[in-house]
């Protein structure tokens, strides 16, 4: 197998304001054809870095590569990269054909080629009839769609999405999503996607970069960030967890254990191996909500399961699911997702019970954040 | 040029270092008002303490130690209080019934306020002119119904006047005050009606006081500009009805006294600034003059 | 508020309303009809119907140099404004400079300035220059006071034009100048518009500055007028007011037009 060259290398890539540090040392690869989605809370430096990707800013230091070319100091219209922006960016004086041909004008293509490519742009996102109309003539959706079919219509080396889907109500969201996704792959498109929303960077990525603080948490595709978190960070974002926080103590080559008060759990040997963590840190166990069982008060324990007592708090109907939110002795509280089962028992509030998981479903991670515990 | 890195923050995140060549375009405008605006109040100033040559402060001593100036003085000021008033009395509840009414009729009241504020200041004196005259429209209309046996004297009065001034100004009291009253939400009048306020009490306590940053911009507007009348008082006031303006017209035009006409020129420039200054600290002037430049 | 609306207090505001667009329109109307009368004197009602005074207005010498005047200062005054505001708003909206507030102070203050103090002022260091009396003269008065409206009026559709378009322009591949022609420019364009009417409009009604700034042999159509509602008024003056009102209000609804037709954002 050859190497291929990835279609973008950010190096490195800083962008500070002044004393505020947005963007803190980014390396990314990225391949070609690939769907990265760049994911984190607001101000976590992901708009940032793909505005300084397109050349709207320049960074503070580091390098930006595309297709092997560096672009460090280029100028935004000779970089070659289409862009989808938040508002969607279409021009309000031209209709949408002429927002689509636009890029096309710019690179001074002859008539019969941009209307030939206008008209193929528009049939890709299925708007063909609709390109004489004006944008403010156009729905939320369809001014997407018209955006998107303007920042491909040029075949960039690399498409930059800021957030392309956050105006939009959540059906119209998800139908989007499919649509982008269709689009990318028939196009074979690069695409760096940059949005708050989990659900949709899950639904959307080949591999997600979790952003916090200006640098990335962990690159990943799905499984790895939910199952294999490298940080409290990400197991607190992606999707929903219980942390226990504690003290880790080392059991040779069996794992170990996690204290907090009177209680002792048992940590696997993957985890603690993968944590590597020494005796006596501070540490957070991380249990989904969904590979956690309660117990009836009582019950006997299950060999190879954690065990904790609880108090039930508020009980969630979530349709299929129920949802227990559990305080443990200490107050920490904890939630339980369970599904609903014909004829199962039902558990009200003040109810004390038993809170249990497999060992091996216990994640161990570094406790950065020990000041709250 | 670019000053701290503070501002930088807070300009949207553009081109890249390609933001200082824009400024060299004010260059133009600004060499303009320089020479033809800037250079001659500044040589007008000089010229108030050099003609004649020697001058100094005389032509001040002059304006200030004399009854009769010092009558036209507050006259100025007098004249300029009461059409304010009366465009705050007229206009108010006008801008008021603006912010209410439905989109449509509210568009159209605002055409009836800007075609008159656009339109030619000597026509629309010379309007109130043969209205008001002696043998003008309103009194011709008053003897043909009988109510009246002889011409009232409308014209040449202070009366006149105000009801002139008032009329020009008043598209400047009611712009300021409508644009802050649209932007009242309507949602507060619910509120303190659900809190239990009657709809007057809810007017006066709510309403009212949101209200009072345009009723303070229209005010220091219309005062302002009155202060600088010439045209107006010059048609429809009598003798006793001078304005400074008036004076300062006459020491130049007829006079020839460049001096002391500069001179009274520099003071109501004085006087202006000053109440612009003094009323910088309770309004944001670019509220009300607009302004290029973003905060 | 208007679902707490009663009805008595409806019709009161309602006749409120009424009076005060009577009282911002009907005495300026009131000329229009006059200027129509056979009359040798101006009257209210008019009797009959003639348009000598107009005919007047276009063949005498006097009046229709003024007007003709009128137009060519207002047109010159506007293109000169129009240019200069533009650049001036693009560098204070855009620009970063020291002394930006001191920029924006200074081409704003002639609204300030009561207009009689900068006729004066420009009269007396004109007539040095020898340009007080003509065209050019008159010109750059009018410039000068009409600069504001225009900077105001670029300077806000600047200020709400999203900046997004400008970045999308250059990453769809094009350069600053290119972004300036198809994008920021046409969107501007309404309020570079407005400014041309707005100045327009303030040098073809201004009369404080063109007493001084005119001459016997150059005179506008509102000197004309100034001089002649001083001394005995016949209808013409008038017909020179209708003629003033109508080119203010076509000039209006155009810029009403033009603001209509401009894409929504």
């Amino acid at each position: 197998m050859t190497s291929e060259q990835p279609a973008l290398v950010l190096r490195d890539l800083r962008k500070t304001f002044g004393s505020a540090v947005a963007v803190d040392g980014i390396d990314l690869e990225v391949r070609r054809g690939e769907f990265v989605t760049l994911l984190g809370p607001s101000g976590s430096g992901k708009t940032t870095t793909l505005r300084m990707i397109a050349g709207f800013m320049s960074p503070s230091g580091g390098s930006i590569e595309i297709d092997g070319q560096d672009m460090t100091r280029v100028p935004p219209y000779r970089r070659d990269v289409g862009m989808v922006f938040q508002n969607y960016a279409l021009f309000p004086h031209m209709t949408a054909a002429q927002n689509v041909a636009f890029p096309l004008r710019m690179r001074r293509q002859s008539r019969p080629d941009v209307e030939r490519r206008v008209s193929e742009a528009l049939d890709l996102v299925k708007l063909r009839d609709l390109g004489g109309r004006y944008p403010r003539q156009l729905s939320g959706g369809q001014q997407q769609r018209i955006a998107l079919a303007r920042a491909v219509v040029f075949q960039p080396r690399l498409l930059l999405m800021d957030e392309p889907l956050g105006a939009l109500d959540r059906k119209l969201r998800e139908s989007l999503q499919l649509e982008i996704i269709r689009v990318s792959r028939e196009l074979g498109a690069t695409v760096l996607y940059v949005t708050h929303d989990q659900e949709e960077a899950l639904v959307m990525s080949d591999r997600i970069a979790i952003f916090s603080e200006g640098r990335i948490e962990q690159l990943g595709n799905g499984e790895d960030l939910y199952d294999r978190p490298a940080s409290l960070f990400v197991a607190d974002f992606i999707g929903e967890s219980n942390i226990l926080r504690g003290r880790y103590e080392a059991d040779g080559a069996d794992g170990g254990w996690m204290t907090r008060g009177p209680w002792r759990w048992r940590v696997g040997r993957v985890a603690a191996e993968q944590a590597a963590l020494e005796a006596g840190a501070a540490a957070a166990l991380v249990i989904r909500p969904e590979r956690t069982r309660i117990l009836d008060g009582g019950s006997d324990l299950v060999p190879g399961s954690n065990v904790v007592d609880a108090t039930v708090g508020e009980v969630l109907n979530l349709g299929p699911d129920t949802k227990y939110e559990l305080t443990l002795e200490g107050g920490q509280r904890v939630s339980v997702r369970e599904p609903r089962e014909r004829g199962g028992r039902e558990l009200h509030r003040g109810d004390q019970v038993r809170l249990t998981w497999a060992v091996e479903d216990g994640l161990l991670l570094a406790d950065r954040d020990v000041t709250s515990t | 040029m670019t000053t701290a890195g503070e501002t930088r923050r807070r300009t949207p995140p553009s081109l890249a270092g390609k933001r200082d060549r824009w400024s060299w375009l004010v260059i133009p405008a600004t060499v303009f008002l320089a020479a033809f605006f800037l250079v001659p109040l500044v040589a007008m100033v000089i010229r108030s303490v050099t003609d004649p040559v020697d001058a100094g402060i005389s032509n001040y001593e002059r304006f200030f130690s004399q009854e009769a100036y010092a009558r036209v003085l507050v006259n100025t000021f007098w004249i300029a209080v009461l059409s304010t008033a009366a465009c705050l009395a007229i206009g108010y509840p006008f801008a008021y019934l603006m912010s209410i009414v439905p989109g449509r009729w509210s568009g159209l009241l605002l055409i009836a306020v800007l075609l008159p504020f656009w339109s030619s200041l000597l026509v629309r004196t010379f309007a109130w002119q043969v209205l008001l005259r002696d043998t003008g429209v309103i009194n011709r209309f008053l003897l043909d119904l009988g109510l009246i046996d002889e011409p009232l004297t409308l014209i040449r009065t202070t009366g006149g006047v105000i009801v002139g001034m008032s009329h020009i100004l008043l598209p400047f009291m009611v712009l300021p005050i409508y644009a802050v009253m649209r932007r009242i939400d309507p949602e507060f009048g619910r509120a303190a009606a659900n809190l239990g306020a009657s709809p007057f009490a809810a007017f006066i306590r709510v309403f009212v006081p949101l209200s009072l940053p345009g009723v303070l911009a229209g005010c220091l507007l219309v005062f302002v500009l009155a202060l600088g009348f010439y045209i107006t008082p010059a048609l429809l006031g009598g003798l006793g009805d001078q304005m400074i303006s008036q004076l300062i017209v006459q020491q130049i035009q007829q006079r020839l006294d460049w001096g002391f006409g500069t001179a009274m020129s520099v003071v109501l420039v004085g006087i202006t600034l000053a109440i612009l200054f003094i009323s910088s600290r309770a309004i944001r002037l670019q509220d009300v003059f607009g302004s290029a430049v973003e905060d | 508020m208007s679902d707490s609306w009663r009805q008595p207090r409806r019709i009161l505001m309602v006749g409120l309303g009424a009076l005060t667009v009577f009282y911002l329109l009907a005495p300026t109307l009131v000329i229009v009809p006059m200027s129509f009368t056979e009359a040798r004197i101006l009257s209210f009602p008019p009797e009959g119907f003639t348009l000598d005074w107009y005919e007047r207005m276009v063949t005498d010498r006097q009046w229709s140099t003024g007007l003709a005047n009128s137009f060519q200062v207002a047109l010159l005054t506007a293109i000169l404004a129009t240019v200069l505001g533009t650049l001036a708003a693009l560098g204070l909206t855009r620009g970063r400079f020291l002394g930006r507030t001191a920029v924006n102070a200074l081409v704003l203050s002639p609204l300030i300035v009561p207009v009689v103090v900068i006729a004066i002022g420009m009269f007396g260091l004109f007539v040095q220059w020898r340009i007080a009396g003509s065209l050019v003269g008159l010109v750059v008065a009018h410039t000068a006071l009409a600069l504001p409206f225009v900077v105001v009026a670029v300077a806000t559709s600047l200020r709400t034009m999203d900046r997004n378009l400008e970045l999308a322009a250059a990453n769809l591949g094009a350069d600053p100048r290119r972004s300036f022609q198809h994008i920021t420019f046409p969107i501007i364009l309404p309020g570079v518009l407005t400014g041309a009417i707005f100045s327009f409009i303030t040098s073809w009604d201004e009369v404080v500055i063109a007493i001084f700034m005119t001459s016997a042999r150059f005179r506008t159509l509102p000197v004309e007028m100034w001089e002649q509602v001083r001394q005995a008024v016949d209808p013409t003056v008038a017909a020179v007011s209708t003629t003033l009102l109508v080119v203010t209000t076509v000039l209006l609804v155009l810029l009403l037009v033009v603001r209509r037709q401009a894409p929504a954002q």
